[in-house]
């Protein structure tokens, strides 16, 4: 039997924690071969990240253990060597890159000085040292790699931060790659660029790459095997293009469904009367930087909008200046015909129970010293016309059910909860208010696949049951894809293109929408290999 | 999707029971309580049933030496140079050493803790006249601004506490001001405001509780200073003065007899670091019990994890 280049056979690791001992993963095997791209596929807490973290020796132990398996590497089981030769092989063989390239890069030190390190930790004289660094800066893409040797991370971008990762994991030519989740903080135009990188560094290569993610769009678009995770355990495994058609086991089937940008497009409805809340010419400056170049926008009652655009195009500011967390500047936000920027405190105070907000990540919009009664029953401490005290419990115990949660959750506290627990028991605050408009910034962004679908199809059912407007913020357009009744294209603080969800789908009339559809990753690997084509095809045109 | 368990079984008995039991998973916080409990009633009662066999001399006696129970129970810590015994000072004294350092920190850190809570929460120059007001009074020297006060005005008890707590305002102006900007910025702050609530409702209910745990571990530590910081103003005659007696003045009035005589100063010197120390771990402990996310390393019992 041929050797694998890096084995992973009948891993079991254990945690010690508060509940007792945790399994976090139990008789995985999977096995990585030279040039080969595999993926492992999972939701958060399926352990996915265990058996990377085991191989790079960074599993705290206690309160770690692992209690069966081994790991071969060449054929050597890595669980017996001793501590100096794991080093040998760790950032040397195998080398790997982070979700957050900002963490993992010391922010006291010139990135060229960091790169080298990794070398000259192995063994590189300084100067060799110094002249793979450069060949690696413009290998991985950094402009002007002689003046970039000498910056600090922060002056770089996001992408451009994982390309500097990259140089690093691959300054001492690793036989293999871990990528763990390396492209989850990025917007997708990076993504795609960052994906490319990848791709193209391994055929020169012929490194084996491991990617761990949670997105099967990743997966269609690099992987050639998937292993898919869920509980700890794996559920299949297989070939990535016959894993996405005729997936086997019904967690994978579930997972595939949940993916967003699949299911019908709302039909856009008539906007007919007074918009509920309007936006006229909006501009706001953070010092020197135009945030919100006059931007205008109109929400029927009963409307879904959706504001899509990359990091700094100002969807967010614009959130929040609609809810006057942040005065804009100029312009004017009306709402039933009123303006609100004009308005005194104790009249806007009225009209806080009308708007209101779910921000992108629960486990920090929630007070995590209250409970949820006290979080939901906040609203009716602050505006206590809405409610009688004594008709608190019931209505909390219905808010609850009413978000999918059981009411006896209530005397809880949040760390209690999963990530979509706590996101719903968000809403159910929101929902507290008895609110006209709720604002998503970003809600289900940092949320699994398949919790974003449960609570979009809460979001929507609640639309449907209450009338409410959203103003949904988000930088991914499938996920607004099967929601938005209108969306609104943000690029650098202006408007890019406006329109029904099924125009800015169907008839992209921007580039730049283009642009964004292009680089969306589908979950089906065929579409995506048609993609690529397409792109190539259009890059060779431009080049030739 | 995966629900992290409930933890909290809870179990017939009310909440007075609930904390017993928690105070119990931690043995050292709960054997610091005790202690602390002991000083309590020390400060409470101690003059009343000791204040005569304390002030009472016995030159035959100078510097008896301890554990010799050859004069009575009363003299098993030994005496001082005036052949009073050790153990009823140190008994009589907690009463004014408890009332001046538990004064001070506790004025100190209310108003230190209320001035940085309005110059961290307020983005007008309020905050700044109160940060420069800070930086005043830790610019000028502490012994310095109590030589004045003390001279100028009686060295009375409230006069000693009002010193105490002025030098130390800064500690906890400063603390609490960068947690205020810190926590100001969270997520459920906003939250809070998008629901309208009022400055009081988000200073008091949402960033207060958090800043919290960290102002009481400043005040236990700073508990020791203000002790020590006491019997130095006694040592230079404006503070606390003889026949009153704290465990500071103590110390120094022990100071020139360290050679032969060690256990003049070492027992009310203990009676400081044991009081500290437990205040420490007590604070320790009502940090993890007050934060609802570590709780459960007390509720759990005693075998400690992670």
């Amino acid at each position: 039997m041929a050797e694998h280049l890096l084995e992973v056979r009948g891993l079991s690791v254990e945690f010690h924690t508060a509940a007792g001992t945790v399994n976090a993963v139990q008789d995985v095997s999977w096995h990585l071969d030279r040039g080969e791209t595999l993926a492992i596929l999972g939701e958060s807490g399926s352990g996915k990240s265990v058996s990377a973290s085991a191989i790079m020796n960074l599993i705290d132990m206690p309160p770690g253990r692992i209690t069966a398996g081994a790991i071969l590497f060449n054929g050597r089981d890595m669980l017996a060597m001793d501590a100096e030769e794991r080093r040998a092989i760790n950032g040397a063989k195998i080398a790997m890159i982070f979700q957050d390239p900002l963490a993992h890069l010391n922010p006291v030190y010139a990135v060229g000085w960091q790169i080298c390190e990794m070398m000259t930790t192995h063994g590189t004289p300084g100067a060799e040292a110094r002249r793979r660094a450069l060949d690696l800066l413009e290998r991985v893409g950094i402009p002007q790699p002689e003046a970039a040797m000498r910056k600090y991370p922060f002056q770089f971008s996001g992408g451009q931060r994982q390309r500097l990762m990259i140089a690093m994991a691959l300054a001492c030519k690793p036989d293999i790659l871990i990528a763990d989740e390396p492209t989850t903080a990025l917007d997708v135009t990076v993504q795609a660029q960052v994906l490319e990188l990848l791709k193209a560094l391994q055929q020169e290569t012929g490194m084996g790459l491991l990617l761990i993610t949670h997105d099967l769009g990743v997966v269609a678009e690099i992987a050639d095997r998937v292993v898919v995770m869920n509980g700890g355990s794996i559920v299949e495994t297989g070939k990535a293009a016959a894993v996405y058609r005729n997936p086997q086991h019904p967690y994978t089937r579930k997972l595939i469904d949940a993916a967003p940008g699949k299911g019908a497009m709302p039909e856009g409805r008539e906007r007919r009367g007074e918009p509920l809340v309007k936006a006229v010419g909006l501009h706001k400056h953070y010092g020197l930087f135009h945030a919100l170049k006059g931007i205008d926008l109109a929400i029927m009652p009963g409307e879904t909008v959706a504001v899509v655009g990359e990091s700094g195009s100002g969807k967010s500011t614009l959130a929040r200046a609609m809810l006057r967390l942040d005065d804009p500047d100029g312009g004017e936000i009306l709402y039933r015909g009123r303006d609100l920027l004009a308005m005194t405190p104790r009249e806007l105070f009225g009209l806080r129970r009308d708007l209101q907000m779910v921000f992108q990540d629960p486990t920090q919009s929630l007070n995590p010293r209250m409970t949820v009664f006290q979080l939901i029953s906040e609203a009716w401490v602050i505006h206590p016309d809405i409610l009688p005290k004594a008709r608190w419990r019931e209505k909390v115990a219905e808010l609850l059910v009413k978000v999918g949660l059981k009411p006896d959750m209530a005397g809880r506290y949040p760390h209690q909860f999963s990530g979509g627990q706590r996101q719903r028991i968000a809403i159910a605050r929101a929902l507290a208010m008895e609110p006209k408009l709720i604002v998503c910034d970003e809600a289900v962004s940092a949320l699994d696949v398949s919790i974003q679908a449960q609570v979009i199809a809460l979001l929507d059912g609640l639309r449907r049951e209450f009338g409410l407007s959203y103003l949904f913020i988000a930088h991914d357009l499938p996920v607004v894809r099967d929601f938005a009744d209108r969306v609104i294209v943000m690029k650098a603080g202006e408007i890019v293109e406006e329109g029904p969800v099924r125009q800015i789908f169907d008839a992209p009339q921007h580039p730049y929408t283009r642009a964004l559809l292009a680089a969306s990753l589908d979950p089906d690997p065929d579409i995506q290999a048609a993609r690529r084509a397409a792109r190539n095809l259009e890059e060779g045109r431009v080049t030739a | 999707m995966t629900d992290t368990q409930t933890l909290s079984g809870r179990k017939p008995g009310g909440a007075l029971a609930r904390w017993f039991s928690m105070l119990w998973a931690d043995k050292f916080a709960f054997f610091a309580a005790l202690f602390l409990l002991l000083a309590l009633l020390c400060a409470l009662f101690g003059p009343l049933l000791l204040e005569a066999v304390a002030t009472k001399q016995n030159l035959r006696g100078r510097n008896a030496p301890p554990f010799d129970l050859a004069r009575g129970w009363i003299y098993i810590l030994g005496a001082d140079a005036l052949g009073r015994p050790l153990l009823a000072r140190i008994v009589v004294a907690a009463q004014n050493t408890m009332l001046v350092a538990g004064a001070a920190v506790l004025a100190s850190s209310l108003v230190g803790g209320t001035l940085g809570l309005v110059a961290g929460y307020s983005r007008r120059s309020a905050s700044q006249w109160i940060m420069r007001l800070g930086d005043v009074i830790m610019s000028f020297p502490s012994l310095l601004l109590a030589v004045i006060v003390l001279y100028m005005l009686e060295p009375s008890v409230a006069n000693i506490v009002l010193v105490l707590a002025v030098t130390r305002i800064p500690i906890y102006l400063r603390t609490t001001r960068a947690e205020v900007l810190e926590v100001r910025e969270r997520m459920f702050v906003q939250a809070a405001t998008v629901m309208g609530a009022s400055h009081r409702r988000i200073v008091f209910r949402h960033i207060l509780p958090v800043i919290l745990p960290t102002l009481v571990t400043i005040a236990t530590l700073d508990f020791a200073f203000v002790m020590l910081a006491e019997s130095s103003l006694s040592f230079l005659g404006i503070g606390i003065q003889a026949p009153e007696i704290t465990w500071g003045l103590m110390v120094s009035q022990g100071r020139p007899y360290l050679t032969n005589a060690w256990w003049l100063s070492f027992w009310p010197g203990l009676a400081i670091i044991l009081t500290t120390l437990s205040l420490n771990l007590l604070s320790n402990w009502m940090r993890i019990a007050l934060d609802p996310t570590q709780r459960w390393r007390l509720e759990m019992g005693g075998r400690r994890n992670g």
